[in-house]
């Protein structure tokens, strides 16, 4: 991209490179997910074909999205919301160079070698170990660019969205690096230094904090900038934001039992995931309402800019969903819900609701920002609201299709018949499953015709700013 | 020390640091800090004017 974007103080080229990787992924990521979810519904669909199996494409989704989509939109947002909060520059522009190339090329890499069957098939941390290796590398440069960033700041204070950031960053380096710990046989197969129930249990310190760090940590950095600054007006209340940060922080490393109940791991420590899991309810619930309030008394900016929707309807999405996962995590509803669709519907409702919602409304702001035009002033705003109800109805097609589809699984599961045997087969209750399995792909689809809407607009917008400054370059040669 | 005695106070430990942050952040000597701070966001909006090269839209004129 042309040159003459660029802000005299900022590195904005990094930002934008991101940015355009966020639409890129979150399109291939979300298209796999579709796919995915027909094979569920046609099993026939590419069965023939090993690579294409469910198996082998289900784990590029949750990567292309988590990593490629959610990490791209981290990177973006937190390059961009560290400068213009610090009032400097990046560290350094090698290293912002090094993380996009070399975060572009770990999701390239997952995207080969997953679908060829390369696995260390532990959640979220399927890739193998020279990709590990390349992970650590790309993600030590990120911290050191980014507090050295917080380091130089011009301003005395360090404003909150960064500490969720720089929060997000180290958790997600010590999970890493303790998750990923395996001693390889060859060039692509390993094996995990930890075995049996401790396996598991540092597998799900490491998943769900994949959850609380990674896509809910850092969305709280986006959410504490982006929203204040598309409503206008500074955060409902920062001292809630302070214990907001510490509470949350604190709480949420302990929460992974939760996902091993009525398992090998010790009963104690399955208790004491789920009273974590409920006590997280506070701290994620006091910054819903403290994004929500701000604002307070600016409700009316609600109708007509769509940017604001997005932002402020993933809040309510993300309050829903941290009422749910807690609910979920008590012993008596998890022996419902365990390993149903219930759990996959739960997952998206903060992924699809939360994540992706909020990280499209910081899109939509900050894109013409780094394109030197009014932040939010996208090519079209009409588009933004379409995206935005398609979005909407998308997400709530497919939680509410996973709703039904799990607890009918549950209680199927479960009942029994007067002398004790099983009322229905395995194969009964997934046969019942179909028609939410069909509406799950109907919601997925849908909400991904607005990222492709996203794309075109992100596309126009790119080029009515390159526009603008031949325009310029124009006007300016003329008159000299 | 018996590690378990260490693994028992860090429950107190880590309450106690929790009423110790409330205290210190609803202090009100914080509050004009606290109040500079949630405006860092807005204390660089030059959005539009200071890019080496106007462009051709409109100032940013936030509310």
């Amino acid at each position: 991209m042309s040159t003459a974007f660029d802000h005299p103080t900022y590195n904005y080229r990094v930002v934008r490179a991101f940015t355009i990787m966020t639409v890129v992924w979150g399109v291939v990521g979300m298209a796999i997910g579709v796919l995915i979810a027909s094979q569920l519904v046609w099993p026939d669909l590419l069965a023939n074909i090993p690579y294409l199996h469910f198996g082998r494409l289900r784990p590029l989704h949750t990567n292309a999205v988590i990593f490629g989509f959610g990490g791209s939109a981290l990177f973006a947002t937190s390059y961009y919301v560290v400068q213009r909060t610090t009032q400097a520059r990046l560290f350094s522009d090698v290293l912002s160079g090094f993380t996009f190339w070399g975060w572009q090329i770990i999701i390239v890499a997952a995207a080969i070698t997953l679908p060829l069957g390369y696995t260390q098939t532990k959640e979220y941390a399927e890739l193998e170990w020279p990709i590990d290796i390349l992970i650590t590398l790309v993600w030590v440069a990120y911290a050191i660019n980014f507090f050295g960033t917080v380091a130089k700041r011009k301003m005395k204070h360090i404003y909150v969205a960064n500490w969720f950031y720089g929060a997000f960053i180290i958790t997600v380096a010590v999970l890493h690096l303790g998750n990923s710990a395996v001693v390889p046989v060859s060039a692509m197969k390993s094996y995990s230094v930890y075995s049996g129930a401790a396996d598991a249990m540092v597998q799900w310190w490491y998943g769900h904090n994949a959850v609380g760090f990674f896509l809910t940590a850092g969305f709280l950095g986006m959410m504490y900038y982006f929203v204040p600054k598309q409503a206008g007006r500074p955060v409902f209340s920062y001292r809630l934001s302070i214990v907001h940060f510490w509470a949350l922080i604190s709480l949420y490393i302990w929460a992974g039992p939760h996902h091993l109940h009525y398992t090998a791991l010790p009963n104690w420590t399955q208790s004491l995931g789920m009273v974590m899991s409920l006590i997280l309810l506070a701290p994620s619930w006091g910054g819903m309402i403290n994004g929500v309030m701000t604002l307070s008394g600016a409700w009316h900016k609600l109708r007509h800019d769509p940017i604001l929707r997005f932002l402020v309807v993933s809040l309510s999405f993300y309050g829903m969903s941290t009422f749910e996962g807690p609910m979920m995590s008590i012993k008596t509803v998890n022996a419902l819900s365990h390993y149903t669709d219930w759990t996959v519907g739960h997952v998206h409702a903060g992924a699809l609701g939360w994540v992706a919602m909020v990280s499209i409304g910081s899109v939509y702001h900050l894109l013409p920002a780094v394109l030197g035009m009014k932040p939010g002033q996208m090519y079209s705003s009409r588009l933004i609201n379409v995206h935005f109800w398609l979005a909407t109805i998308g997400t709530v097609l497919y939680i509410a299709s996973m709703w039904v589809n799990g607890i009918m699984q549950g209680l199927m599961w479960r009942a029994f018949n007067n002398d004790g045997s099983l009322t229905y087969s395995f194969v009964e209750a997934v046969d019942a499953s179909y028609p939410g399995w069909f509406v799950r792909v109907l919601g997925g689809a849908i909400f991904l015709l607005g990222m492709l809407l996203m794309s075109y607009n992100a596309w126009m917008t790119v080029r009515q700013a390159k526009g603008n400054e031949a325009a310029n370059f124009q006007a300016d040669t003329q008159a000299a | 020390m018996d590690i378990n005695t260490l693994r028992a106070l860090a429950t107190p430990i880590a309450f106690v640091a929790f009423i110790a942050i409330i205290a210190w952040t609803f202090s009100k000597g914080r509050k004009k800090g606290f109040e500079e701070a949630a405006n860092l966001p807005f204390a660089d909006d030059d959005d539009v004017s200071d890019v080496q090269r106007k462009s051709s839209v409109e100032k940013n004129t936030n509310e």
